[in-house]
């Protein structure tokens, strides 16, 4: 079978894991150009030595490479501000799509294991944040077993895994992943919550999901946790429950007070979370962009089959 | 040896943590008026962990922020209305809303090597035309001349003022000295310096004089230490000990005795002092807003609160790792 070829513009950390991931990993995907607007940006020569064709001209540089034509995927790991300006040239073209790693998020959000098929024919879907990838799945496993009034996570990152980017604008990670939880994960509200731990050596990324559901059988939301933690695990090996799911009854003559909601009683189920990374570019312990660049993959092969 | 001071009360904010976050309307309003009467020159209120830190987390407030906030601005004639937001857990969005409400200055908390996430939220806050604080939490955790470092990040964003903030109460007197010192010493002369401790090692009165005697100016306190953990500085014997010291500040010392013990202390369900729990927080060099949560872990999985304290201090968890405690918990059925 011919692999798909595809693009990545931004050889910063990101780019430069998701590039290796498909060298070495992708059967159906062929890594063509690496795209970056720094002639002496460490990431291109890296891309360079590693045989990979590559521009330092940006978006525009790209588009008058003899490879353009053939390329039908491109990455975006660039920013917000970018991603504007990358799509609003790779639109013109009906026959390639982008997948955009950005806080961006012009097209809608996708998290493979859950509205992939959703999006099958969006030309510009983009992969929500490291912590909503790591989490939202776990909300969705709930949210297919009983009505979840409410799902709320906490990303412990890494302070060393948290790039310039994410410092600068954390709001967007807070933002964008709050409203993905009730988008894509199915819950009436959500919450998110980022914390950095500059602790040495670093800690690998750990997730915690929370949610608020209406009663339901425990063991049904058991194994619908475990099953979705195995779909997340054939595209992320580093993914698992750190502790078996906790459950605890929110009786209706106690109920919670929550914004925005009221008073709400049910079933509260906590799923502890490790992300380990797979080490390939980035450190062990960064989770966090793994997933990002695991999950950005995962959707590039599977559009890459469908077509 | 005195010098302008500015005591911020944190009975409502901090004090939440000791009644898990539970302040009725009524209770906000009344206790701000009785503060403002005793002249405290600041009120900080909204949930202990901050703007938007009601979760399952931290714990759901009886109330939102907006709801505590709201009607008190309108009753303050000396004092100004503060509060704290936690970049991570609430937004820029999210100060707008408590600027709308008559909130005039606000301190921007993260851990104390995190100072660069608290950038985009201290220039918000000075477009809104407000006062900003740097607060650099479990300022235990860094040594003096990187919290400097941390310190100068928050200057250049715009705070006003930068604080040594003791989240763990664990520091002893010495450690708050050389922090105060390099910021008194470093920071520009136009940038005022904070101090604000817990009472876990029953230091927060000679610590907090301690930080006013190198150059602190604004000073932490909250009625009867309402707070996490042991506690914060108790406001009333901090002004009687400034009074004897013949250190200028502002506020009553007998309102403010009366409202610790008439208003404070029947609310604390929970005993506020140091005593083996919250002794271990300080001990253990661990958030002290930890407390009750690891107090009902150790029931809900049969454990000894102190044991996960310390488990947790081992593990260096920062402020806001409040799920980190069912994890240390459960690790810690299953050996």
């Amino acid at each position: 079978m011919q692999k798909t070829k595809v693009a990545i513009i931004g050889p910063g950390n990101i780019g430069t894991d998701l590039m290796i991931k498909i060298i070495r990993l992708s059967d159906v995907l062929e890594m063509s150009v690496m795209v970056g607007i720094d002639p002496a940006s460490d990431g291109l020569a890296r891309a360079k030595r590693m045989g990979i064709a590559t521009t330092h001209k940006g978006i525009t540089g790209l588009i008058e490479m003899p490879e353009w034509n053939d390329i039908k995927i491109i990455f975006d790991a660039t920013s917000a501000k970018a991603h504007h300006y990358n799509w609003s040239f790779v639109q013109k073209y009906p026959d390639k799509r982008i997948i955009d790693l950005t806080p961006a998020a012009i097209g809608p959000y996708l998290i493979p294991p859950i509205n992939f098929d959703d999006n099958i024919d969006v030309k510009n879907v983009n992969m929500v944040t490291c912590g909503g990838q790591a989490t939202i799945p776990m909300v969705a496993a709930v949210s297919r077993v009983a009505k979840v009034h409410y799902g709320e996570i906490v990303a412990s990152i890494a302070s060393k895994s948290a790039g310039p980017g994410t410092r600068a604008n954390i709001d967007e990670f807070t933002e964008t992943t709050s409203e993905a939880i009730e988008k894509v994960g199915g819950a009436e509200r959500g919450k998110a919550i980022i914390i950095l731990n500059p602790a040495e050596p670093p800690i690998v990324m750990r997730d915690t999901v929370f949610t608020l559901s209406e009663n339901a059988d425990q063991e049904k939301i058991r194994e619908s946790i475990h099953q979705m933690v195995a779909e997340v695990q054939k595209y992320v090996p580093g993914y698992s429950l750190h502790q078996e799911v906790q459950f605890d009854v929110i009786p209706e003559s106690e109920p919670v007070f929550i914004e925005g909601l009221g008073l709400r009683s049910g079933l509260k189920t906590t799923v502890l979370l490790q992300v380990r990374g797979a080490g390939h570019y980035l450190p062990e312990y960064a989770g966090n962009l793994d997933i990002m660049t695991s999950a950005a993959r995962a959707t590039g092969e599977k559009l890459a089959l469908i077509k | 040896m005195t010098h302008k001071t500015y005591i911020q009360d944190v009975t409502l904010r901090d004090g939440m943590h000791a009644i898990r976050h539970q302040y009725t309307k009524e209770q906000i309003r009344d206790l701000a008026i009785a503060l403002d009467e005793a002249k405290v020159d600041a009120i900080e209120i909204s949930h202990g962990d901050g703007l938007a830190g009601g979760s399952f987390n931290y714990g759901f407030g009886a109330h939102t922020d907006w709801d505590w906030l709201e009607g008190v601005a309108e009753n303050l004639k000396h004092a100004r209305l503060t509060t704290l937001l936690i970049p991570g857990i609430a937004t820029i969005h999210d100060l707008k809303k408590a600027r709308d409400l008559g909130v005039e200055s606000v301190r921007i908390a993260t851990h104390c090597t995190e100072a660069d996430i608290s950038a985009q939220h201290i220039d918000a806050a000075k477009k809104m035309g407000m006062d900003v604080g740097g607060f650099l939490m479990m300022a235990h955790m860094n040594n003096p001349e990187g919290l400097l470092e941390q310190a100068k990040l928050m200057e250049s964003y715009g705070a006003d003022c930068v604080y040594v903030t003791d989240s763990a109460g664990a520091l002893l007197m010495d450690g708050v000295t050389e922090r105060i010192k390099r910021f008194r010493g470093e920071l520009k002369p136009e940038t005022e310096v904070g101090i604000h401790c817990h009472h876990n090692l029953s230091l927060g009165v000679a610590n907090t004089i301690v930080a006013y005697q190198h150059g602190a100016n604004r000073l932490d306190a909250s009625l009867a230490g309402m707070g996490a953990g042991a506690g914060n500085c108790p406001l009333e014997v901090l002004v009687a000990v400034m009074n004897k010291a013949g250190y200028e500040q502002n506020s009553d010392v007998h309102k403010l005795m009366d409202a610790a013990d008439d208003l404070i202390r029947p609310l604390q369900t929970r005993p506020v002092r140091v005593d083996r729990e919250t002794l271990s927080l300080g001990y253990a060099g661990v958030y002290s807003s930890f407390l009750l949560h690891a107090e009902r872990a150790g029931k809900k999985y049969g454990l000894d609160t102190r044991d996960i304290l310390e488990e947790l201090g081992k593990r260096k968890m920062v402020g806001g790792q409040e799920d980190m405690i069912i994890d240390v918990a459960l690790d810690m059925v299953g050996k």
